[in-house]
């Protein structure tokens, strides 16, 4: 019986990271731990399209400004209840999504990102500039934070990690029951080759779609969560920026893979912060970074993990075999 | 009447430095099928170059352009040989993350060496200039006429050299190149060095009427590519067409719809053209 699985390897992170707020006594963590994990899940959105389905969307960074302030008007301007705001930003974003989506999936690869980075910068104009709307460059301030939902609101920091934790969660499963089903295998069968998967019958388009309109449903959940938690938005989260801070959590962990997100969002995160005294020039190490991981480790961490377990396998099983093969030859 | 010609002009000069970046660009698409995001990069540090030589070390503005075209060129040079050399046989994804990577990094060099400030640069032609009601710099005059000039070279090293005859050659069919005995690295490593190099120019020729600062090449790299989406990708004419389309519609529509959303432009007319016709205008065959 072998302790070390990947089964209690994941609950024992899961106690983890539902203890953590009782472990950690400081704020300043579980503030940070609750931005990456929201960061998370912009990524996870991202990676479901540009992963798995081999689009490289640069749009995204807008899709989580569309989510976020979505969320922010509707509870600071409309006065509606959180949790129907949430809803509706997450509505307001696929819709969007749905719109762009249709007409730039009609594009491919290198068209395909340079379509998505102009429709980011759009969006990102049109917060910037639209005033009476969106307040321009003042940003939008007094966001409610979430909600109560009967007995349990969402004052303290540890309850918005909980909450912030739950939505993660369900991304990653909701994340896994996709990949590991039928619709998963779709997306994969178009990012290795369109032509192919159109032959044996799958209504590419379609599919495209959906993987783009879910990817913008993350990123836009992701944003609506942010806009809560820091109660305060202004037009640069929709900026360029952001979108290669999010591509770069992407690589970093493993495109492609489940757990990629997760893993290079946290190390990011924290790394970043860490070296508070970089934040101007921090570019000067991660640049380099991503360029090197693109050439030596195009599937991230994630992906050097698993390259190394099956290293190790193969090996142990190539010993293995040699074994009863002298085994043979001395009966 | 005279606003027009005004603007008119104006949007001459725009073009000419938009169809120099987006000939860099396009080169490098021509050969390496490579969206080179690093490009806006090259531009900001070309201007930072240009503008250092002619501050710290007193260089006359030719001989400052000169080294920023030969230093930007060798950088272009270096990240071929070290970078998209290493990723040729990688699925298309790599590149562009490598080149966004090699972004990030020199801007945040550009920084951390120059500053985030503005900066001005004063070219020795910043005479004003009236002929025929037209009231301009001697240096917006330069621009086009400079421009004008590196493109006929440009054309000329490409058709009448053996050298550029290989770019040709290799942008038309890679495989085929290398059969008749073109040295494929040797072609790539040339072309990002021209790439650099214009992209040096342009902006040591703009930088007198802008301001160089990091940031400086995020626009014209955004309508550098719309412009080679315009003209279509990988092509030579389509670029320097495409370059001053946008340049005369930029400044038309600063003057006559609004000049807040002048940058906006580019972007709509690449948003409208990719849905009509999603692989581009005039491109090249069904890929």
């Amino acid at each position: 019986m072998r302790i070390v699985t990947k089964r209690n390897g994941l609950i024992a992170l899961l106690i983890l990271a539902f203890s953590f707020p009782y472990i950690a006594q400081n704020d300043y963590y579980l503030h940070m731990l609750t931005l990456s994990f929201i960061w998370a899940i912009a990524v996870y959105g991202i990676n479901l399209l540009s992963g798995y389905t081999g689009y490289l969307s640069l749009a995204h960074a807008g899709f989580f400004a569309i989510g976020a302030y979505s969320l922010g008007l509707l509870t600071v301007k409309a006065e509606m209840n959180f949790w129907l705001a949430l809803a509706g930003a997450c509505v307001i974003t696929c819709v969007i999504g749905l719109l762009i989506g249709l007409i730039a999936l009609r594009t491919k690869e290198h068209f395909f990102a340079i379509y998505t980075l102009c429709v980011g910068y759009i969006i990102y104009l049109v917060i910037d500039k639209w005033e009476g709307l969106t307040e321009g460059v003042r940003g939008l301030i007094g966001i409610p934070a979430p909600g109560s939902i009967g007995p349990i609101t969402f004052d303290t920091a540890a309850s918005q990690y909980y909450l912030v934790l739950l939505f993660l969660l369900a991304v990653i499963v909701i994340m896994y029951r996709i990949i590991h089903s039928l619709t998963g295998r779709t997306y994969i069968a178009i990012r290795n080759s369109e032509d192919l998967a159109r032959t044996i019958g799958i209504s590419t388009m379609k599919n495209k779609l959906t993987a783009f309109v879910l990817s913008t449903f993350f990123a836009g959940l992701a944003g609506a969560l942010y806009a809560s938690f820091i109660r305060f938005i202004g037009p640069d989260i929709g900026s360029t920026a952001i979108m290669f801070d999010l591509l770069m959590y992407l690589l970093v962990g493993g495109i492609g893979t489940l757990s990629g997100p997760l893993v290079g969002t946290l190390l990011l995160v924290i790394l970043s912060q860490n070296l508070q005294f970089l934040q101007k020039y921090r570019m000067l190490i991660f640049g380099p970074l991503l360029t090197l991981i693109i050439i030596f480790y195009p599937r991230g961490l994630a992906g050097a993990a698993f390259e190394w377990q099956r290293k190790r396998r193969d090996k142990k099983l190539s010993m293995v075999r040699a074994d009863m093969h002298m085994k043979a030859e001395e009966g | 009447m005279d606003i027009l010609i005004q603007q008119l002009f104006n949007g001459l000069t725009i073009g000419s430095v938009y169809s120099l970046v987006a000939l860099g660009l396009t080169l490098v698409y021509g050969i390496l099928h490579i969206p080179n995001f690093a490009h806006g990069a090259l531009y900001m540090l070309g201007g930072y170059i240009t503008l250092s030589m002619m501050t710290l070390y007193g260089v006359n503005y030719w001989l400052a352009m000169f080294v920023s075209i030969i230093a930007v060129g060798l950088l272009g040079v270096l990240l071929e040989r070290f970078v998209f050399r290493l990723l040729r046989d990688a699925p298309p994804l790599h590149d562009k993350i490598a080149a966004i990577g090699i972004l990030l990094f020199l801007e945040a060099f550009a920084q951390f060496v120059w500053g985030a400030d503005f900066h001005t640069m004063n070219s020795p032609y910043g005479q004003v200039v009236q002929v025929m009601g037209l009231t301009f710099t001697l240096q917006r005059l330069l621009i086009i006429v400079a421009a004008i000039v590196v493109m006929v070279l440009l054309y000329l090293f490409l058709k009448k050299t053996y050298t550029g005859s290989t770019i040709i050659a290799m942008s038309q069919n890679r495989e085929g190149a290398s059969l008749v005995g073109i040295n494929i690295n040797k072609v790539a490593m040339l072309t990002f060095m021209i790439s650099g190099g214009l992209a040096a120019i342009a902006s040591s020729l703009a930088s007198p009427i802008n301001l160089v600062f990091p940031g400086m090449g995020h626009l014209v790299i955004l309508k550098a590519f719309v412009i080679i989406i315009l003209g279509g990708m990988g092509s030579i004419p389509g670029a320097i067409v495409g370059g001053y389309i946008l340049g005369f519609s930029e400044s038309l529509g600063a003057t006559y719809v609004s000049n807040d959303y002048k940058d906006i432009i580019a972007f709509i007319l690449l948003v409208v053209i990719l849905t009509v016709k999603p692989t581009g205008l005039f491109a090249k065959g069904e890929r």
